[in-house]
Parts: structure tokens; C-alpha cells; sequence
């Protein structure tokens, strides 16, 4: 019996009763409320420090001129007003558009499909599955240079199939070509996000109950009207956070871009998309200012996603 | 009896071999099926199998017959000693498992604390500071990039693995905190309460019953994130300059510039830089799976 105020303590200490016999400051001092208050706070601190300090100081630098040696200097707009004119970021940003509509069409699309086929009884599933998802354990580093190589106009697999076959006379430039080149990185990347989407899904798949479907089944619902009418609806959750999260990888698309163009963005600029204009303007011209400035606008489009995948965070939560 | 044998198969519907019609039709869809995923399965290897056709051949013999030719004369692995000795991989993979592991270790840890508070004690506002750990997880990383290479050099950790470690840390504790949160709302509350009820101070609770408790979550978050860190390679690039502070992901885009063409160590350094990935996955498939499905993911 002793210990039960204790217990109401250490439950909840915002909400314990207020027991007459231990003052207030004693209880605001109990070594559990310091352990709890230490064990949210640390954590806290360190995210404030990395994460969520570095974000707002970003958005200040935002509005300054600042060469990251002499101290910033504010100048309002300008560096939004300079970026809206840059033609440099109307190309990124309409790259960045493309690989958000392909990124949302194909992976997405393949993903789901291959998840939807390899959730069922079927021999070598694993396999199957296995080798789709297997670019997902590389680094993107490692698949760019594959790629890379992959698409060397001269030496590379791709052309040299093409010849192969005889058709040499159409073995492009790929990566050299501006028309090409966002293709070429963009090829790499899709390889990859199907095994993301197909994952995601297929955990999905094996969430939901399996008596709605064969209900379905015993009515007469063929395959498709099967997919169409109980289980992509059932599965609305998981689209709303494949959605998401493709969408917020393709906005954060660098490392491909980044390796597979050496760091020049190809030819033209042809794939250059605001992390690589980003990291560019920031670390390589030492214009901070103007880079925070993409990185704001990057902040801003991916925001109304992020609402959207916390909001569907949140209701889950709430089922819990 | 006309009903009977209206329900069976008429005997005229026999085809090919005796088998019934529809079941020679489904297993030809079945046939179908298996080719098109074991075809897709192939073209999904490619990438693969040929850094690896091209990792296994000398420079020479690709110079002079054409980097694809076959069947080779030679094969050899010298490009793989290559990159571990002279390409300096020996120790970018020092430098790199330096990095994950305290990194690994740190970020559960602490996120485990934080998602224990914010699961098992809330109070007003616990739900903020919930967002708070969930909205950062999604941020672009692009944004932190300038005050993060500041906030580096200003402690003086730039060019260290102390400075890859710090972000790392910091910046996984949104995914793992949600996570952890997530999978700590599960364990049934009479088993902390009864630990209270006999006196168990928080501390214990969190060390005794909690951490044991998630450690499926905590295995599966570990195998994640020790694939994501290993593969990083914004914040080495951002963060280290030097060398012999490089790690893996670092070392692979400096190859390019010392060995222009010598794609066939590039390919092998680049299997070397997955191998350890590569094989987490192919032995603890389980918790690397479970680890993305643990919290709706990213």
C-alpha cells in the first residue's frame, strides 16, 4: 500500500494527485521526474542543436549576403528576387518536377503491382522479390557509379548491346547528351525506388485481413475487380505514405545527380535540380545566402507533403 | 442426376494431354506470370552482375579486347586488392564502421529514452514534442547543410568523425524516436505499472523492462540504420575534407578523379563499399525489413 502514491507518481507526474504530505518542491525534485525530464530533454537538445536550429538559422541566412568568412549582411528579398530571374533554378525546378511525375508514375505503379503479385502464394517469390529490393541496401554512391558505367557511350553495357544487336548507328551519348542525360540518372533512380514502393506495399498487404478479400472471392469478384474495389482502397493508408515519401525523395534528389554528372550536372545543366544548385551555391561558390534561399523554397514545396504524411501519422497514432 | 454431371467438366472439354482446359489455361497464365517476373527479376540483376563481370577483369584485357568481350581470357582480383591497399579502402572501412557503430548505438539509446517519455508518460504538450521529432524527420536535409558545416567548424570537429557521428545522431533521432514511440505503445502497460507498483524507480523501468521488451524494434532499427550510415554520403562530403578521414561512400567519389578510366577498380571498390551492406541484408533480412516496416517508414 505504501507504494501507491509512489506508482501514481512515476505514471504520470503532471497528473499525480497532490498528496499533502510531500511539499511541492519535493516532488518536483524526485529523482524519477529528474530521470524523465532528462531522458525527453537530452534527446531534445541534441535534435534542437542539429536539426531544428540549423533549419530556422537557414532560413535567416536566407535574406542575407553571406560568404561564410565575413559576417552576413542582410539584403531583404534579393536572393529570391535574383533566383526567380536565375534560369539555372527554372531548369532545376523543372527537373526536379519531372522526376516527381515519373517518380510518381512508374516506381509507384511497378511497385505496387509487383507487391500486389509476389504478396501471394507463389514459387520463388522470394527471389523475385529479393532481387527488386536489392538496390535498396546500396549506396546511392555505388548505384550512380554503376549506372555510370553502365551507360558509358563508348565502353558502356547499354551501347554496347546496341551494337550487338547491330543497332549501333542509335547508341546515344546518355549521360553526354542533354536530352538524354536526365533519362540516363533518372533510370538509375527508378531501379532503385520500385524495391522502396514494392517493400512498402508489401508490408501493407500483409496488414490487411485476409477474410475481406476471400469474401470477395466467394461473390464472384474476379482479380482485378478484387484489387480494384477491396484491397487498393483497404490500402489507402500506405498509398498516402508511398505518395509522400516518393514525393519528398524525389525533391531530395542529389546523390545520383551528384555522382553520376561528376559534380557538373551534365551537360547544360541538363540534370542539375535544386540540391545540386543548393550544395553548389553553398559549399562550392561560398554563396550561402543564395543558397539557403533554394533550400527555403525546397523547404516550402515539400511542406504542404509533410503536413500530409504527419496528419496521417497522427490519425494512425490515434487508432493505436 | 443430369445436375451431377452438368457440375463436372464435360469429357469433350479435355484437351491437350488429358488436362482439362481450364487448368491447362491457368497454368499457362502461371507460366506467364513466372516469365515475366524471372525476366524482370534478370534485368534487375544487370547492373550488378556487370559491375561485378567488369570488377573481375584487368584493365589491360579490357583495353585491348573491349570491356565486355566473352568469355574472358583472364579473371583476377587484383582490382580488388587494388582498391583495399592503394585505393585506400582499408581505411575508409575503419573510418566508416567508426562512424556507425557509436553513431548506431548513440541514436537508439537516446531516441529510446525520448520515445519511452513521450509513449508511457505523457503530459500536456507531449504531443508536440511528438510532431517535433516527426515534421524533422522529414525535412530536407538540403537546409541544414550551411549552418550544420558552420556549427562544425565553429566546435571544431570539421574533419572529424566526431562531426559525422554528431549529425548522424542528431538527425536520426526524429526517425527512431517516432519508431520506437510507435512500437513502445504496443507492450501492455500492466508490465511497467506492475514494475511500479513494486517500487521500480524510471530508470530501472526504461533499462529493465522497456529496452529488453523492444528489442525486436531495436534490432530491426539497427540494421536499418547501420545501412543508411554506411551508405551516407551528403555529410561526408560536406563534412570531411581530408583523406585519411574519408569514409567509404567518400573514397568512391574520389576514385574517379585519381583513375579516370579504370573502371574495373571503380567497380570493384564499389562491390567492396556494398559488401558489408549486402551481406547485413542477405543474413538479417528480417530485422532490414522490419526495420522499414516498423513505422510507416520515411
Amino acid at each position: 500500500m505504501a507504494t501507491l502514491p509512489r506508482e501514481a507518481e512515476s505514471m504520470a507526474p503532471d497528473v499525480a494527485p497532490a498528496t499533502k504530505q510531500t511539499p511541492r518542491w519535493r516532488r518536483a525534485l524526485n529523482l524519477d521526474t529528474i530521470t524523465l525530464v532528462l531522458f525527453l530533454g537530452i534527446p531534445l537538445l541534441i535534435y534542437a542543436i542539429w536539426v531544428w536550429g540549423p533549419a530556422i538559422v537557414t532560413i535567416a541566412i536566407s535574406f542575407t549576403r553571406w560568404d561564410n568568412a565575413s559576417p552576413p549582411k542582410w539584403i531583404g528579398l534579393q536572393n529570391y528576387q535574383r533566383l526567380i530571374q536565375d534560369p539555372l533554378f527554372i531548369q532545376a525546378l523543372t527537373n526536379n518536377l519531372i522526376w516527381l511525375v515519373v517518380f510518381i508514375t512508374i516506381p509507384m505503379t511497378a511497385g505496387l503491382a509487383l507487391a500486389v503479385v509476389l504478396d501471394r502464394r507463389l514459387r520463388f517469390t522470394r527471389f523475385y522479390q529479393s532481387a527488386i529490393y536489392l538496390p535498396l541496401v546500396l549506396s546511392l554512391p555505388v548505384i550512380g557509379l554503376m549506372f555510370d558505367w553502365f551507360f558509358k557511350p563508348d565502353d558502356g553495357l547499354v551501347n554496347a548491346i546496341l551494337k550487338f544487336i547491330s543497332a549501333g548507328h542509335l547508341a546515344p551519348g546518355w549521360l553526354a547528351d542533354p536530352h538524354l542525360a536526365l533519362a540516363a540518372v533518372l533510370t538509375a533512380a527508378i531501379w532503385r525506388h520500385v524495391g522502396y514502393v514494392m517493400v512498402l506495399y508489401l508490408a501493407g498487404l500483409k496488414g490487411l485481413d485476409p477474410s475481406m478479400r476471400e469474401a470477395a472471392n466467394i461473390d464472384g469478384a474476379n482479380e482485378w475487380q478484387n484489387f480494384r474495389w477491396i484491397t487498393f482502397p483497404l490500402l489507402k493508408p500506405v498509398t498516402v505514405i508511398v505518395l509522400v515519401i516518393t514525393i519528398i525523395e524525389s525533391l531530395r534528389a542529389f546523390d545520383l545527380v551528384y555522382v553520376m554528372t561528376n559534380g557538373l550536372e551534365g551537360p547544360n545543366h541538363a540534370t542539375e535540380v535544386l540540391a545540386t544548385m543548393m550544395y553548389n551555391a553553398a559549399i562550392h561558390d561560398y554563396q550561402e545566402g543564395y543558397g539557403a534561399a533554394i533550400a527555403v523554397v525546397l523547404l516550402l514545396i515539400s511542406l504542404a507533403f509533410i503536413v500530409t504524411y504527419v496528419v496521417q501519422v497522427m490519425r494512425t497514432d490515434e487508432e493505436l | 442426376m443430369a445436375k451431377i454431371t452438368i457440375a463436372h467438366p464435360a469429357p469433350t472439354e479435355q484437351s491437350l494431354l488429358g488436362i482439362p482446359r481450364d487448368v491447362l489455361l491457368r497454368r499457362i497464365r502461371r507460366g506467364l506470370l513466372h516469365v515475366i517476373l524471372a525476366s524482370l527479376a534478370i534485368v534487375w540483376l544487370i547492373p550488378l552482375a556487370s559491375a561485378f563481370y567488369t570488377a573481375v577483369r584487368t584493365f589491360g584485357e579490357a583495353t585491348a579486347n573491349g570491356p565486355w568481350s566473352f568469355p574472358p581470357h583472364s579473371l583476377t582480383l587484383q582490382n580488388f586488392i587494388d582498391a583495399w591497399t592503394t585505393g585506400g579502402f582499408s581505411q575508409y572501412f575503419v573510418n566508416t564502421f567508426l562512424v556507425v557503430i557509436p553513431a548506431v548505438i548513440l541514436m537508439l539509446l537516446l531516441s529510446s529514452m525520448a520515445a519511452y517519455v513521450l509513449a508511457r508518460h505523457r503530459f500536456k504538450g507531449s504531443r508536440l514534442v511528438f510532431m517535433i521529432f516527426v515534421v524533422g524527420l522529414l525535412l530536407p536535409f538540403q537546409i541544414l547543410i550551411v549552418p550544420v558545416y558552420w556549427l562544425s567548424n565553429t566546435i571544431n570537429i570539421y574533419d572529424t568523425l566526431w562531426s559525422l557521428i554528431a549529425i548522424h545522431v542528431g538527425f536520426e533521432l526524429g526517425f527512431c524516436t517516432f519508431v520506437l514511440h510507435n512500437f513502445m505503445r504496443t507492450i501492455p502497460k500492466e508490465l511497467t505499472e506492475a514494475a511500479a507498483v513494486d517500487g521500480a524507480s524510471v530508470f530501472w523501468i526504461w533499462w529493465r523492462v522497456i529496452l529488453p521488451l523492444c528489442r525486436p524494434a531495436l534490432a530491426a532499427l539497427a540494421t536499418l540504420e547501420f545501412t543508411w550510415k554506411w551508405n551516407d554520403y551528403l555529410w561526408s562530403i560536406t563534412l570531411i575534407q581530408s583523406n585519411s578521414n574519408g569514409t567509404v561512400t567518400f573514397g568512391l567519389s574520389g576514385l574517379r578523379g585519381e583513375f579516370v578510366t579504370n573502371w574495373n577498380l571503380i567497380s570493384a571498390a564499389s562491390l567492396l563499399a556494398a559488401l558489408p551492406t549486402l551481406l547485413i541484408y542477405l543474413i538479417l533480412q528480417r530485422q532490414f525489413l522490419g526495420g522499414l516496416f516498423a513505422g510507416s517508414f520515411r
